[in-house]
Protein backbone atom coordinates (compact mmCIF):
# COMPACT_ATOMS: atom_id res chain seq x y z
CA UNK A 1 0.00 0.00 0.00
CA UNK A 2 1.20 3.30 -0.85
CA UNK A 3 0.29 6.72 0.21
CA UNK A 4 -1.51 9.56 -2.01
CA UNK A 5 -2.34 13.13 -1.66
CA UNK A 6 -5.87 13.87 -2.59
CA UNK A 7 -5.74 17.75 -3.46
CA UNK A 8 -8.86 19.39 -3.84
CA UNK A 9 -9.43 22.17 -6.34
CA UNK A 10 -12.17 24.51 -6.97
CA UNK A 11 -13.03 27.53 -7.97
CA UNK A 12 -13.94 30.10 -4.93
CA UNK A 13 -16.07 32.13 -6.72
CA UNK A 14 -19.29 29.18 -6.88
CA UNK A 15 -18.30 26.93 -4.63
CA UNK A 16 -18.88 26.82 -1.76
CA UNK A 17 -21.91 29.35 -3.00
CA UNK A 18 -22.57 31.07 -0.40
CA UNK A 19 -26.48 31.70 -1.16
CA UNK A 20 -27.04 27.86 -1.28
CA UNK A 21 -30.05 27.20 0.80
CA UNK A 22 -29.71 25.37 4.34
CA UNK A 23 -31.13 22.26 2.40
CA UNK A 24 -28.73 22.54 -0.09
CA UNK A 25 -25.45 22.51 2.51
CA UNK A 26 -27.20 19.91 4.36
CA UNK A 27 -27.09 17.97 1.14
CA UNK A 28 -23.61 19.05 0.03
CA UNK A 29 -21.99 18.14 3.48
CA UNK A 30 -24.27 14.72 3.64
CA UNK A 31 -22.38 13.91 0.34
CA UNK A 32 -18.72 14.60 1.66
CA UNK A 33 -19.48 12.61 4.72
CA UNK A 34 -20.61 9.60 2.44
CA UNK A 35 -17.91 10.04 0.10
CA UNK A 36 -14.96 10.00 3.31
CA UNK A 37 -16.61 7.32 5.57
CA UNK A 38 -16.90 5.29 2.18
CA UNK A 39 -13.47 4.88 1.63
CA UNK A 40 -12.60 4.98 5.22
CA UNK A 41 -15.20 1.81 5.15
CA UNK A 42 -12.71 0.07 2.59
CA UNK A 43 -9.66 0.77 5.63
CA UNK A 44 -8.33 3.01 3.09
CA UNK A 45 -8.19 6.79 4.70
CA UNK A 46 -5.55 7.73 6.30
CA UNK A 47 -5.79 11.39 7.09
CA UNK A 48 -9.46 12.78 6.18
CA UNK A 49 -7.40 15.74 6.13
CA UNK A 50 -8.78 19.38 6.21
CA UNK A 51 -10.39 22.71 4.59
CA UNK A 52 -8.52 25.38 3.96
CA UNK A 53 -9.73 28.87 5.03
CA UNK A 54 -10.51 30.96 1.50
CA UNK A 55 -7.89 33.78 2.20
CA UNK A 56 -3.66 33.72 2.39
CA UNK A 57 -0.47 35.00 1.45
CA UNK A 58 1.89 33.92 -1.46
CA UNK A 59 5.35 35.08 -1.13
CA UNK A 60 8.06 35.15 -4.08
CA UNK A 61 11.63 34.83 -4.68
CA UNK A 62 11.27 38.50 -5.47
CA UNK A 63 10.35 39.37 -2.37
CA UNK A 64 6.97 40.16 -3.26
CA UNK A 65 4.00 38.98 -0.91
CA UNK A 66 0.47 39.11 -2.33
CA UNK A 67 -3.11 38.40 -1.30
CA UNK A 68 -5.52 35.92 -1.86
CA UNK A 69 -8.01 34.84 -2.49
CA UNK A 70 -6.90 34.16 -6.18
CA UNK A 71 -9.81 34.94 -7.80
CA UNK A 72 -8.10 35.40 -11.36
CA UNK A 73 -7.01 31.52 -10.46
CA UNK A 74 -9.90 29.73 -11.73
CA UNK A 75 -9.02 26.53 -9.10
CA UNK A 76 -7.84 27.43 -6.03
CA UNK A 77 -6.91 24.52 -3.91
CA UNK A 78 -9.64 23.78 -1.24
CA UNK A 79 -8.30 21.52 0.85
CA UNK A 80 -6.90 17.69 1.27
CA UNK A 81 -6.81 14.29 2.61
CA UNK A 82 -4.45 11.51 2.74
CA UNK A 83 -5.67 8.05 1.63
CA UNK A 84 -4.12 4.51 0.89
CA UNK A 85 -3.91 1.95 -2.16
CA UNK A 86 -2.02 -0.12 -3.83
CA UNK A 87 -1.65 1.48 -7.10
CA UNK A 88 -2.04 4.95 -8.61
CA UNK A 89 -5.06 3.86 -10.94
CA UNK A 90 -6.84 2.58 -7.66
CA UNK A 91 -6.31 5.99 -5.91
CA UNK A 92 -7.56 7.62 -8.71
CA UNK A 93 -11.19 5.10 -9.00
CA UNK A 94 -11.57 6.53 -4.91
CA UNK A 95 -11.60 9.64 -6.04
CA UNK A 96 -13.59 9.39 -8.69
CA UNK A 97 -16.87 9.53 -6.08
CA UNK A 98 -15.67 13.07 -4.76
CA UNK A 99 -18.54 15.44 -4.52
CA UNK A 100 -16.32 18.39 -5.17
CA UNK A 101 -16.09 16.91 -9.44
CA UNK A 102 -20.19 17.42 -9.17
CA UNK A 103 -19.53 21.33 -8.72
CA UNK A 104 -16.84 21.85 -11.56
CA UNK A 105 -14.29 21.53 -9.09
CA UNK A 106 -11.16 19.11 -9.98
CA UNK A 107 -9.01 16.28 -7.60
CA UNK A 108 -5.74 15.89 -7.93
CA UNK A 109 -4.39 12.64 -7.15
CA UNK A 110 -0.51 12.69 -6.30
CA UNK A 111 1.57 9.94 -4.53
CA UNK A 112 3.66 10.48 -1.19
CA UNK A 113 7.35 10.27 -2.07
CA UNK A 114 8.31 8.01 0.72
CA UNK A 115 11.93 8.68 0.35
CA UNK B 1 -35.16 -18.85 47.07
CA UNK B 2 -33.74 -22.41 48.00
CA UNK B 3 -31.37 -22.98 49.88
CA UNK B 4 -29.30 -24.81 47.06
CA UNK B 5 -29.50 -22.13 44.91
CA UNK B 6 -28.68 -19.10 47.60
CA UNK B 7 -24.73 -20.18 48.00
CA UNK B 8 -24.54 -19.61 44.37
CA UNK B 9 -26.61 -17.30 44.13
CA UNK B 10 -24.25 -15.14 47.31
CA UNK B 11 -21.13 -16.55 45.42
CA UNK B 12 -21.97 -14.54 42.33
CA UNK B 13 -22.79 -10.87 43.81
CA UNK B 14 -20.85 -11.47 47.10
CA UNK B 15 -17.19 -12.92 45.99
CA UNK B 16 -16.06 -9.98 44.11
CA UNK B 17 -17.33 -7.81 46.52
CA UNK B 18 -15.67 -9.41 49.55
CA UNK B 19 -12.18 -9.86 47.36
CA UNK B 20 -12.43 -5.84 46.42
CA UNK B 21 -12.70 -4.78 50.02
CA UNK B 22 -10.21 -6.93 51.61
CA UNK B 23 -7.68 -5.84 48.59
CA UNK B 24 -8.89 -2.45 49.04
CA UNK B 25 -8.87 -2.36 53.09
CA UNK B 26 -4.95 -3.84 53.48
CA UNK B 27 -3.44 -2.79 50.03
CA UNK B 28 -3.27 -5.73 49.59
CA UNK B 29 -0.69 -6.73 46.13
CA UNK B 30 -1.12 -10.27 46.97
CA UNK B 31 -4.77 -10.87 45.20
CA UNK B 32 -4.82 -14.73 46.34
CA UNK B 33 -5.08 -13.96 49.49
CA UNK B 34 -8.33 -12.15 49.43
CA UNK B 35 -9.36 -14.98 47.12
CA UNK B 36 -8.15 -17.24 49.21
CA UNK B 37 -10.32 -15.62 52.41
CA UNK B 38 -13.17 -14.58 50.46
CA UNK B 39 -13.22 -18.82 49.32
CA UNK B 40 -12.93 -20.10 52.90
CA UNK B 41 -15.28 -18.00 53.85
CA UNK B 42 -18.12 -19.39 51.67
CA UNK B 43 -16.85 -23.00 52.21
CA UNK B 44 -17.50 -22.10 55.98
CA UNK B 45 -21.06 -20.66 54.86
CA UNK B 46 -21.33 -24.05 53.29
CA UNK B 47 -20.73 -26.33 56.52
CA UNK B 48 -22.62 -24.47 59.10
CA UNK B 49 -25.40 -23.01 57.17
CA UNK B 50 -26.08 -26.71 56.13
CA UNK B 51 -26.56 -27.55 59.86
CA UNK B 52 -27.64 -25.01 61.05
CA UNK B 53 -29.50 -23.33 58.64
CA UNK B 54 -29.40 -20.16 57.07
CA UNK B 55 -28.85 -16.96 58.82
CA UNK B 56 -31.39 -14.15 59.08
CA UNK B 57 -29.05 -12.09 57.25
CA UNK B 58 -26.87 -14.04 55.34
CA UNK B 59 -24.67 -11.06 53.29
CA UNK B 60 -24.26 -9.93 56.61
CA UNK B 61 -23.10 -13.22 57.88
CA UNK B 62 -20.36 -13.53 55.20
CA UNK B 63 -18.99 -9.93 55.80
CA UNK B 64 -18.53 -11.05 59.14
CA UNK B 65 -17.02 -14.48 58.20
CA UNK B 66 -14.09 -12.85 56.18
CA UNK B 67 -13.39 -9.90 58.48
CA UNK B 68 -12.83 -12.41 61.06
CA UNK B 69 -10.33 -14.36 58.44
CA UNK B 70 -8.59 -11.22 57.85
CA UNK B 71 -8.00 -11.01 61.58
CA UNK B 72 -6.92 -14.60 61.94
CA UNK B 73 -4.91 -13.93 59.28
CA UNK B 74 -2.62 -11.11 60.67
CA UNK B 75 -2.21 -12.90 63.76
CA UNK B 76 -1.39 -16.21 62.48
CA UNK B 77 0.40 -16.15 59.54
CA UNK B 78 3.61 -14.96 60.13
CA UNK B 79 4.28 -15.42 56.52
CA UNK B 80 1.90 -13.24 55.31
CA UNK B 81 2.50 -10.69 58.06
CA UNK B 82 5.72 -10.62 56.29
CA UNK B 83 4.62 -10.57 52.50
CA UNK B 84 2.28 -7.67 53.35
CA UNK B 85 4.80 -5.78 55.70
CA UNK B 86 5.83 -3.85 52.69
CA UNK B 87 2.47 -2.49 51.76
CA UNK B 88 1.15 -2.06 55.52
CA UNK B 89 3.24 -1.02 58.57
CA UNK B 90 2.48 -3.05 61.72
CA UNK B 91 0.77 -0.91 63.57
CA UNK B 92 -1.26 0.53 60.40
CA UNK B 93 -3.12 -3.21 60.81
CA UNK B 94 -5.22 -2.53 63.91
CA UNK B 95 -6.47 1.21 61.77
CA UNK B 96 -6.95 -1.24 58.73
CA UNK B 97 -9.38 -3.36 60.26
CA UNK B 98 -11.37 -1.16 61.17
CA UNK B 99 -13.17 -1.18 58.08
CA UNK B 100 -16.94 -2.08 57.13
CA UNK B 101 -18.63 -3.76 54.15
CA UNK B 102 -20.45 -0.84 54.10
CA UNK B 103 -22.46 0.16 50.81
CA UNK B 104 -20.01 2.98 49.88
CA UNK B 105 -17.14 1.17 51.29
CA UNK B 106 -18.04 -1.72 48.69
CA UNK B 107 -18.93 0.62 45.81
CA UNK B 108 -15.32 2.68 46.46
CA UNK B 109 -13.27 -0.77 46.65
CA UNK B 110 -15.00 -2.11 43.44
CA UNK B 111 -14.36 0.95 41.53
CA UNK B 112 -10.80 0.71 42.83
CA UNK B 113 -10.82 -2.92 41.67
CA UNK B 114 -12.41 -2.20 38.06
CA UNK B 115 -9.17 0.34 37.44
CA UNK B 116 -6.69 -2.34 38.89
CA UNK B 117 -7.79 -5.47 37.11
CA UNK B 118 -8.21 -3.60 33.50
CA UNK B 119 -4.54 -3.05 32.29
CA UNK B 120 -3.73 -1.85 28.59
CA UNK B 121 -1.24 -4.51 28.40
CA UNK B 122 -3.53 -7.71 28.65
CA UNK B 123 -4.87 -9.45 25.31
CA UNK B 124 -8.24 -8.94 24.91
CA UNK B 125 -9.44 -12.45 25.42
CA UNK B 126 -7.80 -12.55 28.43
CA UNK B 127 -8.91 -9.05 29.80
CA UNK B 128 -12.34 -10.43 29.47
CA UNK B 129 -11.75 -13.72 31.24
CA UNK B 130 -9.83 -11.75 34.21
CA UNK B 131 -12.71 -9.14 34.40
CA UNK B 132 -15.28 -12.47 34.79
CA UNK B 133 -13.27 -13.72 37.42
CA UNK B 134 -12.19 -11.29 39.24
CA UNK B 135 -15.20 -8.39 39.02
CA UNK B 136 -18.31 -10.93 38.57
CA UNK B 137 -17.05 -13.77 40.73
CA UNK B 138 -17.04 -16.15 37.67
CA UNK B 139 -15.43 -19.66 37.44
CA UNK B 140 -13.23 -20.97 35.08
CA UNK B 141 -16.14 -23.24 33.93
CA UNK B 142 -18.40 -20.93 33.54
CA UNK B 143 -16.34 -18.67 31.47
CA UNK B 144 -14.76 -21.48 29.87
CA UNK B 145 -18.80 -22.21 28.59
CA UNK B 146 -19.22 -18.76 27.54
CA UNK B 147 -16.08 -19.18 25.41
CA UNK B 148 -16.66 -22.26 24.14
CA UNK B 149 -13.47 -23.73 25.03
CA UNK B 150 -12.65 -25.76 27.90
CA UNK B 151 -11.21 -25.01 31.76
CA UNK B 152 -7.90 -25.41 30.39
CA UNK B 153 -7.75 -22.85 27.59
CA UNK B 154 -9.34 -20.46 30.64
CA UNK B 155 -7.04 -21.12 32.88
CA UNK B 156 -3.85 -20.21 30.45
CA UNK B 157 -5.18 -17.15 29.52
CA UNK B 158 -6.10 -15.84 33.65
CA UNK B 159 -2.47 -16.90 34.24
CA UNK B 160 -0.82 -14.65 31.87
CA UNK B 161 -3.17 -11.56 32.73
CA UNK B 162 -2.72 -12.79 36.49
CA UNK B 163 1.07 -12.54 35.98
CA UNK B 164 0.67 -9.13 34.64
CA UNK B 165 -0.96 -7.86 37.11
CA UNK B 166 1.16 -8.74 39.78
CA UNK B 167 3.83 -7.11 37.51
CA UNK B 168 2.01 -4.10 36.99
CA UNK B 169 2.67 -4.07 40.74
CA UNK B 170 -1.26 -4.20 41.48
CA UNK B 171 -2.21 -1.93 43.43
CA UNK B 172 -5.61 -0.76 44.39
CA UNK B 173 -5.60 1.55 47.26
CA UNK B 174 -5.62 4.75 45.92
CA UNK B 175 -7.88 6.21 42.73
CA UNK B 176 -5.72 9.19 41.65
CA UNK B 177 -7.12 11.91 38.85
CA UNK B 178 -4.07 10.19 37.04
CA UNK B 179 -4.63 6.88 37.40
CA UNK B 180 -8.53 7.46 36.40
CA UNK B 181 -7.17 9.55 33.15
CA UNK B 182 -4.78 6.87 31.85
CA UNK B 183 -6.85 3.60 32.80
CA UNK B 184 -10.39 4.61 31.63
CA UNK B 185 -10.21 4.06 27.99
CA UNK B 186 -9.17 0.67 28.93
CA UNK B 187 -11.62 0.24 31.68
CA UNK B 188 -14.31 1.58 28.97
CA UNK B 189 -12.84 -1.07 26.35
CA UNK B 190 -13.36 -3.90 28.68
CA UNK B 191 -17.06 -3.04 29.85
CA UNK B 192 -17.97 -2.84 26.18
CA UNK B 193 -16.13 -5.82 25.17
CA UNK B 194 -17.92 -7.46 27.85
CA UNK B 195 -21.38 -6.66 27.28
CA UNK B 196 -20.35 -8.00 23.63
CA UNK B 197 -19.28 -11.19 24.77
CA UNK B 198 -22.48 -11.76 26.17
CA UNK B 199 -24.35 -10.01 23.37
CA UNK B 200 -22.81 -11.32 20.73
CA UNK B 201 -21.91 -14.30 22.42
CA UNK B 202 -20.29 -17.68 20.60
CA UNK B 203 -22.54 -19.43 23.25
CA UNK B 204 -26.22 -20.52 22.79
CA UNK B 205 -27.16 -20.70 26.55
CA UNK B 206 -29.34 -17.25 26.98
CA UNK B 207 -28.63 -17.53 30.31
CA UNK B 208 -25.09 -17.23 29.99
CA UNK B 209 -25.32 -14.27 27.73
CA UNK B 210 -27.71 -12.49 29.96
CA UNK B 211 -25.58 -13.09 32.81
CA UNK B 212 -22.36 -11.00 30.98
CA UNK B 213 -24.56 -8.24 30.01
CA UNK B 214 -26.24 -7.92 33.53
CA UNK B 215 -22.83 -8.03 35.03
CA UNK B 216 -21.72 -5.16 32.24
CA UNK B 217 -24.59 -3.43 33.35
CA UNK B 218 -23.75 -3.34 37.10
CA UNK B 219 -19.96 -2.57 36.37
CA UNK B 220 -20.25 0.50 34.30
CA UNK B 221 -23.33 1.37 37.00
CA UNK B 222 -20.77 1.56 39.66
CA UNK B 223 -18.26 3.97 37.14
CA UNK B 224 -21.41 6.55 36.71
CA UNK B 225 -22.26 6.33 40.08
CA UNK B 226 -19.12 7.85 41.23
CA UNK B 227 -18.16 11.56 40.68
CA UNK B 228 -14.93 10.77 40.27
CA UNK B 229 -15.96 8.22 36.72
CA UNK B 230 -18.85 9.74 36.18
CA UNK B 231 -17.93 11.18 32.82
CA UNK B 232 -20.06 11.86 29.09
CA UNK B 233 -18.06 8.37 27.88
CA UNK B 234 -19.38 6.31 30.38
CA UNK B 235 -22.78 7.77 30.29
CA UNK B 236 -22.59 6.87 26.32
CA UNK B 237 -21.80 3.33 26.84
CA UNK B 238 -24.40 2.80 29.64
CA UNK B 239 -26.81 4.04 27.60
CA UNK B 240 -25.99 1.83 24.86
CA UNK B 241 -26.15 -1.60 27.12
CA UNK B 242 -29.52 -0.55 27.51
CA UNK B 243 -30.82 0.12 24.30
CA UNK B 244 -29.10 -3.08 23.17
CA UNK B 245 -29.89 -4.49 26.46
CA UNK B 246 -33.92 -4.21 25.96
CA UNK B 247 -33.93 -6.09 22.57
CA UNK B 248 -32.50 -9.14 24.25
CA UNK B 249 -35.95 -11.28 24.22
CA UNK B 250 -36.83 -10.27 20.64
CA UNK B 251 -33.36 -10.59 19.01
CA UNK B 252 -33.41 -14.32 18.89
CA UNK B 253 -35.83 -17.18 18.27
CA UNK B 254 -36.66 -20.27 21.06
CA UNK B 255 -34.12 -21.64 18.73
CA UNK B 256 -31.24 -18.62 19.53
CA UNK B 257 -31.31 -17.41 15.61
CA UNK B 258 -30.75 -14.06 15.34
CA UNK B 259 -33.76 -11.96 14.00
CA UNK B 260 -33.65 -9.06 12.08
CA UNK B 261 -34.57 -5.70 13.55
CA UNK B 262 -37.69 -4.69 11.50
CA UNK B 263 -39.10 -8.78 11.50
CA UNK B 264 -38.71 -8.17 15.34
CA UNK B 265 -41.69 -8.02 18.01
CA UNK B 266 -41.81 -4.65 19.12
CA UNK B 267 -44.38 -5.80 22.14
CA UNK B 268 -41.42 -7.37 23.20
CA UNK B 269 -38.74 -4.87 23.37
CA UNK B 270 -38.54 -3.66 27.18
CA UNK B 271 -39.76 0.15 27.54
CA UNK B 272 -38.34 0.11 30.94
CA UNK B 273 -34.39 -0.54 29.96
CA UNK B 274 -35.15 2.23 26.64
CA UNK B 275 -36.11 4.87 29.35
CA UNK B 276 -33.16 4.40 30.73
CA UNK B 277 -31.32 4.28 27.94
CA UNK B 278 -32.77 7.62 27.26
CA UNK B 279 -31.69 8.68 30.39
CA UNK B 280 -28.10 8.42 30.26
CA UNK B 281 -28.20 9.05 26.75
CA UNK B 282 -29.67 12.66 27.69
CA UNK B 283 -26.35 12.62 30.61
CA UNK B 284 -23.70 11.81 28.14
CA UNK B 285 -24.84 14.74 25.26
CA UNK B 286 -24.42 16.91 28.26
CA UNK B 287 -20.87 18.10 27.02
CA UNK B 288 -19.29 18.48 23.14
CA UNK B 289 -17.39 15.05 23.51
CA UNK B 290 -18.32 12.51 20.74
CA UNK B 291 -16.88 9.07 21.37
CA UNK B 292 -17.72 5.96 19.36
CA UNK B 293 -19.79 5.39 22.45
CA UNK B 294 -21.75 8.47 21.63
CA UNK B 295 -22.59 7.09 17.98
CA UNK B 296 -22.81 3.70 19.26
CA UNK B 297 -25.76 4.80 22.07
CA UNK B 298 -27.13 7.58 18.91
CA UNK B 299 -27.61 4.57 16.69
CA UNK B 300 -28.94 2.54 18.81
CA UNK B 301 -31.49 5.03 20.17
CA UNK B 302 -32.94 5.02 16.36
CA UNK B 303 -33.64 1.54 16.57
CA UNK B 304 -35.42 1.89 19.37
CA UNK B 305 -37.88 4.87 18.00
CA UNK B 306 -40.63 3.90 15.15
CA UNK B 307 -38.64 4.63 12.15
CA UNK B 308 -39.79 7.36 9.92
CA UNK B 309 -38.27 8.99 6.38
CA UNK B 310 -35.46 9.99 8.21
CA UNK B 311 -34.73 7.37 10.65
CA UNK B 312 -31.87 6.03 8.11
CA UNK B 313 -30.01 8.56 6.98
CA UNK B 314 -29.97 9.41 10.63
CA UNK B 315 -28.22 5.71 11.25
CA UNK B 316 -26.19 6.35 7.67
CA UNK B 317 -24.64 9.93 9.27
CA UNK B 318 -24.06 8.40 12.62
CA UNK B 319 -21.91 5.11 10.82
CA UNK B 320 -20.16 7.77 8.50
CA UNK B 321 -18.90 9.71 11.89
CA UNK B 322 -18.07 5.83 13.38
CA UNK B 323 -15.99 4.63 10.52
CA UNK B 324 -13.98 7.65 10.85
CA UNK B 325 -13.06 7.39 14.86
CA UNK B 326 -12.25 3.98 14.59
CA UNK B 327 -12.49 1.01 11.15
CA UNK B 328 -13.86 -2.53 11.73
CA UNK B 329 -15.27 -4.48 9.69
CA UNK B 330 -18.53 -5.20 11.11
CA UNK B 331 -18.74 -0.85 11.57
CA UNK B 332 -18.29 -0.72 7.66
CA UNK B 333 -21.03 -3.36 6.92
CA UNK B 334 -23.56 -2.21 9.04
CA UNK B 335 -22.43 1.47 7.20
CA UNK B 336 -23.35 -0.50 3.94
CA UNK B 337 -26.75 -1.57 5.04
CA UNK B 338 -27.95 1.93 6.60
CA UNK B 339 -26.57 3.16 2.98
CA UNK B 340 -28.74 0.64 1.14
CA UNK B 341 -31.83 1.52 3.49
CA UNK B 342 -31.29 5.41 2.45
CA UNK B 343 -30.08 4.93 -1.44
CA UNK B 344 -31.87 1.81 -2.39
CA UNK B 345 -30.63 -2.12 -3.28
CA UNK B 346 -28.21 -1.27 -6.32
CA UNK B 347 -26.34 1.74 -4.85
CA UNK B 348 -26.28 -0.36 -1.63
CA UNK B 349 -24.77 -3.17 -3.27
CA UNK B 350 -21.97 -0.80 -5.17
CA UNK B 351 -21.37 0.29 -1.63
CA UNK B 352 -20.94 -3.14 -0.32
CA UNK B 353 -19.31 -4.77 -3.27
CA UNK B 354 -16.27 -1.95 -2.58
CA UNK B 355 -15.33 -3.78 0.86
CA UNK B 356 -14.17 -6.84 -0.31
CA UNK B 357 -13.85 -8.36 2.88
CA UNK B 358 -13.65 -12.02 0.80
CA UNK B 359 -13.07 -13.84 3.97
CA UNK B 360 -15.59 -12.37 6.10
CA UNK B 361 -19.21 -14.90 6.67
CA UNK B 362 -20.93 -11.46 7.23
CA UNK B 363 -20.28 -9.62 3.86
CA UNK B 364 -21.78 -12.81 1.69
CA UNK B 365 -24.81 -12.83 3.77
CA UNK B 366 -25.23 -8.68 3.68
CA UNK B 367 -24.63 -8.99 -0.15
CA UNK B 368 -26.89 -12.05 -0.02
CA UNK B 369 -29.48 -9.88 1.52
CA UNK B 370 -29.06 -6.85 -1.17
CA UNK B 371 -29.26 -8.98 -3.74
CA UNK B 372 -32.74 -10.96 -2.43
CA UNK B 373 -34.16 -7.97 -4.38
CA UNK B 374 -32.48 -7.45 -7.91
CA UNK B 375 -30.86 -10.78 -8.49
CA UNK B 376 -32.47 -14.05 -6.37
CA UNK B 377 -29.62 -16.35 -7.95
CA UNK B 378 -27.39 -14.47 -7.24
CA UNK B 379 -28.43 -13.71 -3.98
CA UNK B 380 -28.62 -17.42 -3.13
CA UNK B 381 -24.84 -18.07 -4.04
CA UNK B 382 -23.81 -15.34 -1.63
CA UNK B 383 -25.60 -16.95 0.92
CA UNK B 384 -23.86 -20.02 0.27
CA UNK B 385 -20.88 -18.33 0.28
CA UNK B 386 -21.50 -17.36 3.85
CA UNK B 387 -22.72 -20.48 5.05
CA UNK B 388 -19.02 -21.82 4.15
CA UNK B 389 -17.50 -19.27 6.03
CA UNK B 390 -19.51 -18.98 8.78
CA UNK B 391 -18.27 -21.22 11.99
CA UNK B 392 -21.76 -20.31 14.16
CA UNK B 393 -23.75 -23.00 13.89
CA UNK B 394 -27.06 -21.04 14.76
CA UNK B 395 -25.82 -18.31 11.88
CA UNK B 396 -25.38 -21.64 9.17
CA UNK B 397 -28.58 -22.42 10.60
CA UNK B 398 -30.22 -18.88 9.97
CA UNK B 399 -28.32 -18.58 6.88
CA UNK B 400 -30.14 -22.14 5.14
CA UNK B 401 -33.41 -21.12 6.25
CA UNK B 402 -32.91 -18.12 4.15
CA UNK B 403 -31.65 -20.22 1.48
CA UNK B 404 -34.31 -21.76 1.75
CA UNK B 405 -37.20 -19.29 1.17
CA UNK B 406 -35.25 -17.67 -1.59
CA UNK B 407 -35.22 -21.33 -3.32
CA UNK B 408 -39.08 -21.62 -3.14
CA UNK B 409 -39.43 -18.15 -4.48
CA UNK B 410 -37.61 -20.11 -7.69
CA UNK B 411 -34.35 -18.74 -7.02
CA UNK B 412 -31.39 -21.49 -8.33
CA UNK B 413 -28.05 -20.81 -6.60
Amino acid sequence: MKDFLLIYRADYSTYPNPRRSPEEMQVLTQKWMNWVAGIAAQEKLVDRGNRLVNSGKVLKSNGSVSDGPYTEIKESIMGYSLIKAISMEEASKLAEGCPILSYEGSVEVREINAI
Amino acid sequence: MQQHELIPHLFRTEYSKIVAVLCNSFDLRHLEIAEDIASETFLKATEIWGIKGVPENPTAWLYTVAKNKIKDYFKHNSVVERQVKEAVKLNDIETALDFEFSHQNIADSQLAMIFAVCNPENSTDAQICLALQILCGFSIEEIANAFLTNSEAIKKRLYRARTNLRNGNFQIKTLSDLEIKSRAESVLKTLYLLFNEGYFSKTNDQLIRKDLCSEAIRLTSILTENALTDGPQVNALLALMYFQSSRFDARTNDKGEVILLEDQDRSLWDKELIEKGNHYLVNAYQSNEVSKYHLEAAIAYWHTTPTDENTWQHILQLYNQLILIEYSPITALNRAFAFAKVYGWEKGVEEAEKLALNSNSHYYSLLGYLYANIDIDRSIRYYKKAVTLTRSKVEMETLRKEIGRLEEKGGRG
